[in-house]
C-alpha cells in the first residue's frame, strides 16, 4: 500500500518533523494535522465529521448544563506523573466534576510554537486521548493555530468542557455553614513538587509523581454516597493549593476553618522537598485532589466513601467550618499552637537561608 | 522525617511549655529577641506564642537578610539590569519582590523588560554564566555569614576558570555588627534602644561563625545568648535554657544547637570567606543606620569578578517610606500592628516595608500567620473556656 495519500504529497511525519507555520494557517497542511493526528487520537462521530462545531443531544430531563474552560501552560510539558496532553483534560473534567457535573465533551485549541517536534505533540495529543477516554469524555471540536517561533513555549492548550449536572446536585463555594466537615482526598503537593523538581533540576532520593487525575468517578461515588444536599461545597485545589481553595470557600460562604495539622495528609517526599525549599505544603498546586465540605451528620459516610475509591484511599476529616466574621482559615499545628493559613501570596518563593 | 520530626513533637512541647510556664512563673516580665528571620518564622509559623505565658514576650530582631537590606542597593540592581540589555541578573527568590525606588522591584523590573532569574543557589549563577559566554550574569548576592561562603566559592570558581562574563554585587552583612547595634544604638541614641533580657542567637550563621562570637555581648552587656535551632522544640528549648540564665543571674553564651554548631565553627568556610572578602568601612542597613564594619565588600584580587567596579555602580541611599516603621520593627522597638500601614496599605500583596516581603520578615510573619491574635478569640475558644488562656 502507498504511503502517500490522495490530496497530500505525504504523510505527516510524526518521527522527525516540526510544526511548520502551515500548521496553524488555514490550509492543506493544517486539514493534514486535524486529520492524521486529532481526529484520529480523539476519533468520535462528532470531531469526524469535520465541522465548526458540534451537534450534541441535549441533557436529560431536570438536567442542567455545566460549561468551564481552562488553559494550560505548564512548563515542562512532560513531567513525572503525566505531561501537559493528560493534564489539560483533567484539569476541566474536574472543573465540571466538582461543580457536580457529569463531563461529556471537551473542546481542545492548541497555540503550537512553530519549530516544536511532532513526535512530541503526538505524544503530547495521544495522552490527551488517553486521559479522556479514562474519563469517560469525548473531544468533539478543537482550533488549532500557530505561533512563530520565540512566541511561544511549545505547546499552549486550552480546553473548554461541558457536563450535565443531575437535578438535586448543587455544591457551590458559598453553601459552606458553620459545622460543615472538611474533607481531603489524598495526599496534598505532589503535583506542585513533581513540576518544581523537575524544573529546577532538583533530584530528590524517591521521585515524586504527580497527582494528576480525572476526579469525576470520585465525584460520582461521593454522590452516590450520601443525600445530594450533603455535599455543600465540592473544590479541586490547584493553583495556590489548599490554602488559596478554603480561603475561596470561607470567603465566598462567610465562614472561618479550623483545621488539624496532624490530619492533612502530605507524603514524606512532599514533606521534604517544601522543607528543603522551604516552602509550604499547604500552598503547593494539586492536579487530583478534592476538598469537600459537607453536613456534618454525614461526614463519616462521605469519608467511607471516599477511601473506598482508589483516588481517595488516603482521604482525611482535616478540620470544621466555623463561626467567624474575618473568614479566617487557622490551623492547629504539629506543637499544639495556632496560626492562620493564608491566601498564597504572588508565588511561593524559597526561603533564603 | 528523622531530625525533624522529633523536633516537632505536641507531647514534648506541652512539657517545655510547662517548664516554660514555671521558669517564667517570678512574677517579672521577660523579653528576649530572636535575632534571626527563621527564628520569627518557626515562632509564628508553629503558634508558638500559644505555647508561651503573658509575662514573656518575643521581640523581632533584624536577622531577616531581605528586611535589612536598604533600598538603595536594590535600586543599584534595578539600575542596572535596566540599562544593560547583555545583564542576566540573578538573585534568591527573597530578593525578587523588595520594594524600590519608583514602585519597582526586581520582579517589576522584570516586567519592564529586564532580564531578572530566580536561582537556588550560587552555583546555578555560575551556572548560567558559562552556559550564556555572550551575556554577563551578575549575581546579586544578600545575606548573613550563612550564605556568605557559598558567594565566596563562586567568586573563586570564577577566577579560577577565568569566567570573564560573572561578578557578584556583593550585600553580605555581618551578625555581631548588627547585636552590637541593637545593645549599642549608634550615636548613643538610648530612647530608641529597647529593653531585652537576652537573646535567642542564629542558628545556620552559627554554623559557620561559631558561638564565640557572641561572648563579648554575654560578658560585657551582661545579656544571655542561647543558639538554638529553627524547629519548634529547639526554639522553646532555647526559651527555657534564658528564663533559667535570667532567674539565676547568668548571662553566658549557652548552645542549644549542639548537633550543629561548635565555639569555633567551620573554621574552613571562614578561611575561604576571608581570602575573598574582606570588611567595609561602612554600609547602610535599614532600620539601623550606617555600620561600620558591619558587612563584607570583595577584595581587589577578585576586582574583576565585582560589578560594583565592573559596572561602576555608585550607591545613592534612599529614604524609607514616611509611614512606614520597618526601622523600628527591626530594631525592636515597636511591632508591626504598631505600623499605620501593616495590613492596609502594606499587605504581602503590596507590600510598602522590606519586613512585609519575606516569610522571615515581622510583618510578613505577623500578617499570615498570626493577625487573629489581633482580634477576638477562636469560635472554639468561647465554647471551651478552659482554652482562652493559650490565646
Amino acid at each position: 500500500m502507498s504511503a502517500v495519500k490522495p490530496g497530500y504529497a505525504r504523510p505527516l511525519d510524526l518521527r522527525t518533523g516540526r510544526v511548520g507555520l502551515a500548521f496553524g494557517a488555514g490550509g492543506r497542511a493544517m486539514a493534514q494535522l486535524i486529520a492524521e493526528l486529532f481526529a484520529r487520537a480523539f476519533a468520535n462521530d462528532y470531531l469526524g465529521r469535520g465541522d465548526d462545531g458540534a451537534v450534541l443531544p441535549a441533557p436529560g430531563p431536570g438536567e442542567r448544563l455545566v460549561m468551564s474552560t481552562d488553559a494550560h501552560v505548564v512548563s515542562p510539558l512532560f513531567f513525572p506523573g503525566g505531561d501537559i496532553g493528560s493534564l489539560s483534560v483533567h484539569g476541566t473534567v474536574n472543573d465540571l466534576a466538582v461543580m457536580g457535573a457529569r463531563p461529556l465533551y471537551l473542546a481542545a485549541s492548541f497555540i503550537l510554537e512553530e519549530g516544536f517536534p511532532l513526535a512530541d505533540l503526538a505524544r503530547i495529543v495521544e495522552s490527551m486521548a488517553a486521559a479522556a477516554r479514562t474519563a469517560g469524555v469525548l473531544v468533539v471540536t478543537g482550533d488549532t493555530k500557530v505561533v512563530e517561533q520565540g512566541k511561544g513555549d511549545g505547546v499552549f492548550i486550552t480546553t473548554t468542557g461541558v457536563g450535565a449536572l443531575p437535578a438535586g446536585r448543587d455544591p457551590g463555594g458559598a453553601r459552606a455553614r458553620p459545622g460543615d466537615v472538611v474533607l481531603v482526598s489524598g495526599r496534598l503537593g505532589e503535583h506542585g513538587m513533581a513540576i518544581m523538581a523537575q524544573r529546577e533540576s532538583l533530584a530528590f532520593e524517591s521521585e515524586i509523581v504527580s497527582d494528576s487525575a480525572a476526579l469525576n468517578g470520585l465525584v460520582e461515588a461521593l454522590y452516590a454516597a450520601v443525600p445530594a444536599d450533603a455535599i455543600r461545597v465540592l473544590r479541586d485545589p490547584t493553583r495556590g493549593g489548599l490554602a488559596s481553595t478554603l480561603n475561596e470557600i470561607a470567603a465566598q460562604s462567610g465562614v472561618g476553618m479550623e483545621l488539624d495539622e496532624a490530619a492533612i495528609p502530605v507524603s514524606p517526599p512532599v514533606r521534604a522537598a517544601c522543607e528543603l525549599l522551604g516552602l509550604d505544603p499547604l500552598c503547593v498546586a494539586n492536579e487530583g485532589q478534592l476538598v469537600a465540605l459537607c453536613a456534618p451528620e454525614h461526614a463519616d459516610a462521605l469519608l467511607a466513601a471516599m477511601r473506598a475509591h482508589p483516588l481517595g484511599a488516603e482521604a482525611s476529616r482535616i478540620g470544621t467550618a466555623t463561626s467567624d466574621p474575618q473568614h479566617f482559615v487557622q490551623i492547629r499545628t504539629g506543637v499544639g499552637g495556632w496560626r492562620m493559613v493564608d491566601w498564597l501570596s504572588g508565588e511561593q518563593l524559597p526561603r533564603i537561608c | 522525617m528523622k531530625y525533624i520530626d522529633e523536633f516537632r513533637d505536641q507531647a514534648l512541647a506541652a512539657g517545655l511549655a510547662r517548664a516554660i510556664a514555671h521558669e517564667a512563673g517570678t512574677g517579672r516580665d521577660y523579653a528576649f529577641m530572636e535575632f534571626c528571620g527563621g527564628h520569627t518564622h518557626t515562632l509564628s509559623r508553629y503558634g508558638i506564642a500559644d505555647l508561651l505565658p503573658p509575662t514573656l514576650r518575643m521581640i523581632h530582631g533584624p536577622g531577616c537578610p531581605v528586611c535589612v537590606l536598604p533600598i538603595g542597593r536594590v535600586d543599584m540592581a534595578i539600575r542596572l539590569a535596566l540599562s544593560r540589555p547583555e545583564v542576566i541578573l540573578c538573585t534568591y527568590g527573597d530578593c525578587l519582590r523588595v520594594p524600590a525606588s519608583d514602585g519597582l522591584s526586581l520582579l517589576k523590573a522584570k516586567a519592564h523588560g529586564a532580564d531578572v532569574r530566580m536561582v537556588y543557589s550560587t552555583a546555578d549563577a555560575l551556572a548560567l554564566a558559562r552556559r550564556e559566554p555572550g551575556r554577563e550574569v551578575v549575581f546579586f548576592a544578600i545575606g548573613f555569614e550563612t550564605t556568605t561562603p557559598p558567594t565566596a566559592l563562586v567568586l573563586r570558581e570564577a577566577a579560577r576558570q577565568g569566567l570573564a562574563n560573572f561578578s557578584v554585587i556583593c550585600n553580605h552583612v555581618l551578625t555581631p555588627a548588627a547585636i552590637a547595634a541593637i545593645l549599642e544604638p549608634p550615636g548613643g541614641n538610648a530612647p530608641q534602644a529597647v529593653q531585652i533580657d537576652g537573646f535567642v542567637g542564629p542558628a545556620h550563621v552559627s554554623t559557620v561563625i561559631g558561638s564565640r562570637p557572641y561572648e563579648a555581648f554575654a560578658s560585657t552587656h551582661r545579656k544571655p545568648v542561647v543558639i538554638a535551632g529553627f524547629e519548634p522544640l529547639d526554639v522553646m528549648q532555647a526559651i527555657l535554657m534564658l528564663l533559667r540564665q535570667v532567674n539565676t543571674g547568668r548571662a553566658v553564651v549557652e548552645n542549644e544547637f549542639t548537633r550543629a554548631v561548635t565555639r569555633d565553627g567551620n573554621l574552613k568556610a571562614q578561611a575561604l570567606v576571608a581570602e575573598v572578602f574582606e570588611p567595609r568601612p561602612g554600609f547602610e542597613w535599614r532600620g539601623l543606620g550606617t555600620l561600620p564594619d558591619s558587612a563584607l565588600r570583595i577584595r581587589v584580587a577578585f576586582t574583576a569578578w565585582d560589578a560594583e567596579a565592573k559596572f561602576d555602580l555608585g550607591y545613592t541611599p534612599v529614604p524609607d517610606n514616611k509611614a512606614c516603621e520597618c526601622g523600628a520593627i527591626l530594631r525592636g522597638v515597636k511591632s508591626p500592628i504598631d505600623c499605620k500601614l501593616f495590613g492596609t496599605v502594606c499587605t504581602p500583596e503590596t507590600p510598602m516595608g522590606s519586613c512585609m516581603v519575606s516569610s522571615e520578615g515581622a510583618c510578613a510573619a505577623h500578617y499570615t500567620y498570626g493577625r487573629f491574635r489581633d482580634l477576638p478569640l477562636r469560635a472554639s475558644d468561647t465554647a471551651t473556656p478552659a482554652n482562652q488562656d493559650t490565646a
